[in-house]
């Protein structure tokens, strides 16, 4: 178990994240909050792991107890075959992290957050500037090398501490939402240098409360809320398993009255799993939404319901999460 | 390298392609040689800790004249108003009677005071105002913790670093005072024990480095402005700086109270270093104090540091 993976193609090594029922609960005089409430992963070596979820679901935390600076009050957790509490040294030679606020060295220019970085992790004087350099030429930051680190863009600082996190060719690479913030082109830069890296078999762990993110980039998702797992699997796992299907709201002028979908054999349509209705608003889960939307216009008139709103929305991260949660996505 | 299949890319947003096209594949090739062609790190405790002190001086260096100013300000101010003005305008401003009595200008007794004054004010700047920013909202400390040493490593290196900027700001004052004096208001000073002089100075550098950063880490950065006002400015008031400990034997209350300031060990071992015949706390008192307060404080410190790093 304490072998280091050796990243060489061979998958014999360890899994490059390992949690068993992982929790944290911080503890504080206005009672306690239970930011992560057990947490199981199962990731290997190589792949491109998404934990999806909304702000406060508990992604941070579960990065920080992975990358050793938040302590779990529950459960175990490996990285890279190393138990993170007892052997927090060992972890934290075999990561890269990147975390959600500006880490950098404000005090250093870029080059100096760059080449110190591979000094921390034991890099002789002259192999640290080598490898800078051609950090920063990888990361287009050439014409910013001898700016500080408190000068750069949110997208350079965002390449830079990337950049950074793989000074010492980390195992496992932690990206905390990484492109928050960030204006769409810059967002899709840094999408392409991610792919690249894992194409080129970095195991990366990410955190992302955007769903197409984690759609672009991720070979796996969890989908995580309130600290708890909802779901796991490959897009397409995910997609079938939550019965994610079109889902077709209508809002209606009036409010929906009870039993509606029974009465008017709307729940007995071929294709549809689940209405649910709210309020003035009545939503329907469907494999075959052909038609669907101008039966719920019809079945409204004929109920002395005027449509007031219609949506309908394909298959995809957003309507598996409506039906793991039964909440719209909050971002 | 393992390779894992990139079955996502069929579900890839429209536009990705775009940025991705020919025209970036030296980009994606130097991307991939980031991982292909890297040096292998071997860490070790030693590197690492000598890598932490060197960007430390890194960063001392780039901000060697405003670290120059506030070093020498002050002892050059009160070099100047105690050894020069003081002198200049009367007598009877310039020395305790104490000193007066025993034939000592106030210089020679302002010597010990000042760098004492010193070793808190550099040891605590150099140590505690760094925190506050460290561990403000966007906790750059992170960046520093996640190297491959433990944590208590990193709180060493950080009293270590604290500890060097306070010896260099006590030993500031040797210059300063040499230079700037009335006419004949040079302080009679003669190191007869260097070894004393220097473990003083280290232990009281070594002290204040771990006051700081135990203060740092205990006290709530928005309220730091707290701690020079109620801690700094009375442990300087009362440490002893302008008069030996032995003269506070008229107010004997005081004289006892003042032994729980710290900086009164410091000033009296630098008595005991530089103007021995002025007569000074008993050598093993001071010694007990300031080596037993580094270990204690340091230890301490140490513990408060792992507990707001890791939380």
């Amino acid at each position: 178990m304490t072998a280091r993976p050796t990243g060489d193609g061979s998958s014999a090594g360890p899994a490059a994240i390992k949690t068993e029922g992982l929790r944290k609960t911080y503890k504080s005089s206005r009672g306690d909050v239970e930011a992560v409430r057990g947490i199981d992963l199962d990731i290997p070596q190589g792949e491109f792991f998404g934990l999806l979820g909304p702000n406060g679901a508990g992604k941070s935390t579960t990065i920080g107890m992975l990358t050793t600076l938040v302590a779990p009050t529950g459960g175990r957790a490996w990285v890279a075959g190393h138990d993170v509490v007892k052997d927090p040294v060992a972890v934290k030679r075999r990561i890269g992290v990147v975390t959600q606020n500006n880490t950098l060295d404000m005090q250093l220019t870029v080059q100096e957050n760059l080449e110190f970085r591979s000094r921390f992790f034991g890099l002789s004087l002259g192999t640290a500037s080598k490898r800078a350099a051609q950090l920063i030429d990888a990361f287009g930051l050439s014409d910013r090398r001898k700016a500080m680190a408190d000068q750069l863009s949110g997208g350079q600082a965002r390449r830079l501490m990337i950049a950074r996190a793989l000074v010492h060719q980390p195992d496992v690479l932690f990206l905390d939402e990484p492109t928050a913030g960030l204006d769409p082109q810059t967002r899709v830069n840094l999408w392409d240098i991610l792919k690249v890296l894992h194409q080129q078999g970095q195991s990366i762990l990410l955190t992302t409360h955007y769903m197409e993110e984690a759609e672009a980039l991720c070979d796996r998702i969890a989908v995580v809320d309130h600290g708890k797992m909802l779901a796991e699997g490959s897009l397409d796992k995910l997609l079938a398993d939550s019965g994610a299907q079109t889902v077709v709201t209508v809002r209606y002028a009036e409010p929906v009255p009870d039993g509606l979908a029974e009465r008017t054999g709307l729940a007995q349509r071929p294709g549809v799993t689940k209405v649910e209705a709210e309020g003035d608003q009545l939503r329907v889960f469907s494999g075959d939404p052909e038609g669907l939307l101008g039966d719920l216009v019809s079945i409204g008139a004929a109920n002395g319901l005027r449509v007031r709103d219609a949506s309908e929305a394909r298959p995809s991260l957003e309507t598996a999460f409506l039906a793991l949660t039964g909440r719209e996505y909050r971002e | 390298m393992a390779t894992t299949a990139n079955s996502r890319g069929a579900i890839q947003p429209a536009g990705i392609g775009a940025t991705s096209g020919a025209g970036d594949a030296p980009v994606a090739a130097s991307i991939a040689a980031l991982i292909t062609d890297a040096p292998v790190p071997h860490p070790t405790l030693p590197k690492t800790f000598a890598a932490m002190m060197a960007r430390e001086f890194r960063v001392l260096g780039r901000n060697a004249p405003s670290t120059f100013i506030r070093a020498v300000m002050q002892p050059l101010l009160f070099a100047f108003v105690f050894a020069y003005v003081l002198p200049k305008i009367g007598s009877g401003f310039s020395a305790g009677a104490g000193a007066s009595a025993a034939g000592f200008n106030f210089a020679t007794i302002l010597v010990p005071g000042l760098m004492g004054s010193m070793f808190l004010m550099q040891g605590m700047f150099g140590t505690t105002m760094p925190l506050v920013m460290e561990f403000s909202w966007q906790r750059t400390i992170e960046d520093r913790a996640l190297a491959p040493v433990p944590i208590r490593v990193l709180a060493i290196q950080k009293i270590t670093a604290g500890a060097i900027q306070a010896f260099i700001g006590a030993a500031i004052v040797f210059p300063v005072v040499y230079w700037v004096h009335a006419p004949g208001q040079g302080p009679h000073i003669h190191v007869t024990n260097w070894f004393l002089l220097v473990l003083v100075m280290v232990a009281a550098s070594a002290l204040t480095a771990s006051l700081g950063l135990w203060l740092g880490t205990v006290v709530d950065p928005r309220k730091i402005q707290m701690v020079f006002a109620v801690i700094l400015l009375p442990l300087t008031m009362l440490g002893c700086v302008y008069y030996p400990w032995s003269a506070l034997h008229a107010i004997r209350w005081l004289q006892i109270v003042v032994l729980v300031n710290p900086m009164v060990y410091m000033t009296e071992g630098l008595r005991a270093a530089l103007t021995p015949s002025l007569g000074h706390m008993p050598l093993w008192a001071i010694l007990v104090a300031l080596i037993g307060g580094t270990a204690v404080f340091g230890s301490l410190a140490v513990r408060t540091f792992q507990n707001r790093v890791v939380n």
